[in-house]
C-alpha cells in the first residue's frame, strides 16, 4: 500500500497547470490578426505591379505604379486584418493589438519621410532598397508581437532590401516583386494554412 | 473618471504557506500541496492572472475572449481575485460604453511566482 498514486496525479497536473500558463500567456501576447489571404492578395497586386512599372527605379512611371501599389495594399492589408479579428473575436483595440500598431506603424512614417527626401535629392534609384528595408522593419518589429512566421516574413524582406542596395546590377524590379511579391505570397500562404486564414 | 478597488483595499491579501516568493524543495513538494493557493488554483482565476502577467491592463471584454468564458462566469472569478488582493479593477467610460479595466497587483504578482515554483517543484520532486 505504499505506492499512492497521488504523486503521479499531482505530476501530471502541475505539468498541466504550467501548459495552461504558458500557452495563456502566449495567447495573451500575440496578434494573431495578420491575415494570411490579405498577404497573399498583396503579394499578387505587387507582382502586378512589378510587371507594370518597369525595371528603372528612376522613372516617374516606377515611382507611380508602386505608390499606388502601396496604397492598395495598405487599403487590403487593413480590410483583411479587420476581417481576421471579426472572424477570430480579436479585440484590434485590445493591449496587444495597439503595441502591434504602434510597433508596425512608424516604420511606414519614416518610409513616406523618406521617400519624399529621396525625390527631392534625385535619389529614385535608391529607394527600392529603402522601401524595402523600412517595410521589412515594420513587417519584424510588429512580427515580435504575432506569430513566429510574421519575423521571419520581415527578416527575409529585410535580407532583400541590403540585397537591392548592393547589387545595383540587378533590375530593381527583380527586388520588388521578390520582396513585396513572392514573399508575401509565400508566408501569406503559411500564415492562410498554418494560423488561422 | 475611472474608479480604483481591490489591490488598495486588502493590503495583505493571503498568507498561505511560507514567505511570498519563497522556493519550495522538490523534496517537500508533494507535502505541501495541499498548501496551494486555491484563489489561484482555480483555472479560470489562473487564465486572469497569467494574461495580466504579460499586459499591464486588460479590459473585461478582452479577458472574456482570451480565457473564451461568458460574462458571469468571469465576473465572479474576477470578483474573487479582486477580493484577495490579486487583481486591480477600475471602471471607466470609453465615450458613453462602460469599460472595465484589470490589472495585476503586486501580491498577484507574487502568488503567480509562488504557484509556478510550486508546480516545477512538484514536477522535480516526480523526476527523482
Amino acid at each position: 500500500m505504499s505506492d499512492s498514486p497521488r504523486p503521479a496525479a499531482l505530476h501530471d497536473h502541475a505539468a498541466d497547470n504550467l501548459r495552461f500558463i504558458r500557452t495563456t500567456m502566449e495567447r495573451a501576447s500575440t496578434f494573431t490578426a495578420v491575415p494570411g489571404i490579405g498577404t497573399m492578395l498583396v503579394g499578387i497586386t505587387a507582382l502586378v505591379a512589378a510587371w507594370l512599372g518597369g525595371g528603372d527605379s528612376t522613372t516617374p512611371r516606377f515611382l507611380m505604379i508602386w505608390l499606388a501599389e502601396g496604397m492598395l495594399a495598405a487599403i487590403i492589408g487593413a480590410v483583411f486584418i479587420v476581417r481576421k479579428a471579426s472572424l477570430t473575436n480579436v479585440s484590434l483595440v485590445s493591449a496587444t493589438g495597439r503595441r502591434f500598431a504602434l510597433a508596425f506603424l512608424p516604420p511606414f512614417a519614416a518610409g513616406a519621410m523618406m521617400t519624399v527626401l529621396f525625390y527631392r535629392h534625385g535619389w529614385t534609384g535608391q529607394l527600392p532598397s529603402m522601401w524595402l528595408l523600412l517595410y521589412g522593419t515594420a513587417v519584424m518589429s510588429g512580427g515580435a508581437l504575432s506569430v513566429r512566421v510574421v519575423p521571419f516574413m520581415g527578416a527575409t524582406i529585410m535580407a532583400i532590401g541590403v540585397a537591392a542596395a548592393f547589387l545595383p546590377f540587378f533590375s530593381s524590379t527583380l527586388f520588388m516583386g521578390l520582396g513585396f511579391g513572392v514573399v508575401h505570397l509565400t508566408f501569406g500562404f503559411c500564415i492562410a494554412r498554418y494560423y488561422g486564414g | 473618471m475611472a474608479k480604483q478597488s481591490a489591490a488598495k483595499a486588502s493590503p495583505s491579501p493571503r498568507k498561505k504557506g511560507a514567505s511570498e516568493t519563497q522556493r519550495i524543495s522538490p523534496k517537500n513538494a508533494v507535502s505541501s500541496a495541499p498548501l496551494l493557493d486555491r484563489l489561484i488554483h482555480e483555472r479560470l482565476r489562473l487564465g486572469i492572472i497569467s494574461a495580466l502577467a504579460v499586459n499591464d491592463v486588460l479590459t473585461f471584454n478582452d479577458l472574456k475572449a482570451l480565457l473564451k468564458t461568458s460574462d458571469g462566469n468571469l465576473s465572479v472569478h474576477a470578483r474573487k481575485l479582486e477580493e484577495g488582493g490579486y487583481i486591480a479593477c477600475s471602471k471607466g467610460f470609453a465615450g458613453r460604453v462602460p469599460r472595465t479595466e484589470y490589472r495585476l497587483a503586486a501580491a498577484g504578482r507574487r502568488a503567480l511566482e509562488r504557484y509556478l515554483n510550486h508546480m516545477e517543484s512538484l514536477i522535480e520532486a516526480m523526476k527523482r
